[in-house]
């Protein structure tokens, strides 16, 4: 399956599965599914569901 | 249910105090009745007067509120649409006293003194406005993101609806960025720092979103053009109501306002840094790296923005539902207090360095500091 990028709609951090967030204990290749609930945003603090899917470019 | 029953019903004793940041924006036409009922030219500059004499004072007497709310309250105090509407209410407040003024200027023969305190006057109102803009634009409910647009159009500063969520927010307390005064830096070395680099960062986050919808960069869905467009729309339809006379105006009130903008951005953050990460990331923004104000009176008058160190840690949250943390940097005024020292360098640094020096106990290395001094303390320069 391929990774899937979600933006923040808050600033435009852009969540990578591929890359995952390794500064908060998120290791690469970590589905958005899997990303905890009470992760927020590292730029801006924003919520998951502040977070929408884009296109894989 | 015998719990919830017991447990004390927790007050927001502030709730009804947020209504005065509303008529706060009317202190110029008030100005005006007392110039009316006085004859006393003197009270053409009673904004000025008002914030910057009576209100550290009032700052200093009644003094600071640690409290806060408890995480209990917060959902309810969120969702309560009460809090929205006292925001809303102060932008039609604004614009009367824009248009106020307006014809205040194009009709009263007024002295070049007179004029000059009547448009610095309801500058500070349009410059207070940003703030109200500020709450709002951090919003994602569409209507709330044009009333934020249109609470700044007077001031000209459209582009702070995009740079402050998108640049600011993400680069806070860094080199990076342009908002973020550093440690030496005084608030003129700061303002033309400030006010081109906002400019160029929000066009470059523009620029880069309408890439990404497969949109031209100059179309209307671009938020610099759109929140931009509105300035000159209004100042045509002031100038073509009350003629050409306004303009000097409208000019004035506009560069007072964003600047008083900018003052206020200077002493948010002077000379606190977050540490850069191996990854090459900042760490996450802390409530150490806001300065802080719990000084209840000018809290009100600005809807909570003076706690400062929590909305940067947490950005979503309401102004209601902001808390006082033990461990961020205070400072020892209000913003008015801070703002008269900030006008003053010698000053602002025999108080704030000292500062910034404690809060680092005092190793400057950890701190946001002016290339100039960065090279003599042999600061790396991504520390």
């Amino acid at each position: 399956m391929q990774y899937k990028k979600w933006r923040c709609l808050i600033c435009d951090y852009e969540y990578d599965e591929a890359v995952g967030a390794p500064d908060d204990g998120i290791p690469a290749g970590t589905r958005w599914d899997d990303v905890p609930d009470d992760w927020t945003c590292p730029d801006c603090g924003a919520s998951k569901d502040d977070f929408q899917m884009v296109e894989v470019d | 249910m015998s719990a919830v029953m017991t447990a004390p019903r927790w007050r927001d004793r502030k709730r009804y105090l947020w209504l005065l940041g509303a008529p706060v924006m009317l202190i110029p036409i008030m100005g005006g009745l007392l110039v009316e009922a006085t004859g006393w030219s003197l009270f053409w500059w009673f904004m000025p007067l008002v914030v910057y004499i009576v209100v550290p004072i009032a700052d200093a007497l009644v003094g600071e509120d640690r409290n806060n709310p408890p995480e209990s309250a917060v959902a309810d105090l969120e969702k309560d649409r009460y809090y929205r509407w006292a925001v809303y209410s102060a932008v039609p407040m604004e614009y009367a006293t824009l248009i106020w003024g307006a014809w205040v200027a194009g009709t009263a023969s007024l002295a070049w003194w007179e004029y000059l305190g009547l448009a610095i006057s309801v500058g500070m109102v349009t410059g207070i406005s940003i703030a109200v803009a500020h709450e709002l634009g951090h919003k994602t409910d569409p209507f709330e993101q044009w009333l934020s647009k249109i609470a700044l159009a007077p001031t000209g500063y459209g582009h702070f609806y995009t740079e402050h969520n998108r640049g600011h927010h993400v680069r806070v307390a860094t080199p990076e960025d342009p908002a973020s005064s550093r440690y030496g830096e005084s608030f003129y070395a700061f303002l033309p720092r400030t006010i081109a680099g906002a400019m160029r960062s929000a066009w470059k986050i523009e620029k880069a979103r309408m890439q990404r919808r497969g949109l031209p960069t100059w179309h209307w869905r671009n938020d610099a053009i759109n929140a931009w467009a509105m300035t000159p729309i209004l100042f045509g339809a002031l100038i073509v109501a009350f003629g050409w006379i306004v303009l000097p105006y409208l000019l004035i009130q506009a560069v007072y306002g964003f600047s008083l903008l900018e003052v206020v951005n200077y002493l948010e953050h002077y000379g606190l840094c977050r540490k850069k990460l191996p990854s090459g990331r900042y760490e996450r923004c802390q409530p150490t790296h806001s300065w802080n104000s719990n000084h209840v009176f000018s809290n009100v008058l600005l809807y909570g923005l003076e706690r400062h160190s929590d909305h940067h840690a947490n950005p979503l949250r309401g102004y209601e539902a902001l808390r006082h943390f033990e461990d961020s940097p205070q400072l020892p005024n209000g913003y008015a207090g801070m703002i008269l020292l900030a006008y003053c360098p010698p000053l602002w640094f025999a108080v704030m360095n000292r500062k910034v020096r404690a809060h680092y106990g005092g190793d400057l290395t950890k701190a946001n500091v002016v290339p100039r001094l960065r090279n003599k303390l042999a600061v790396p320069a991504t520390a």
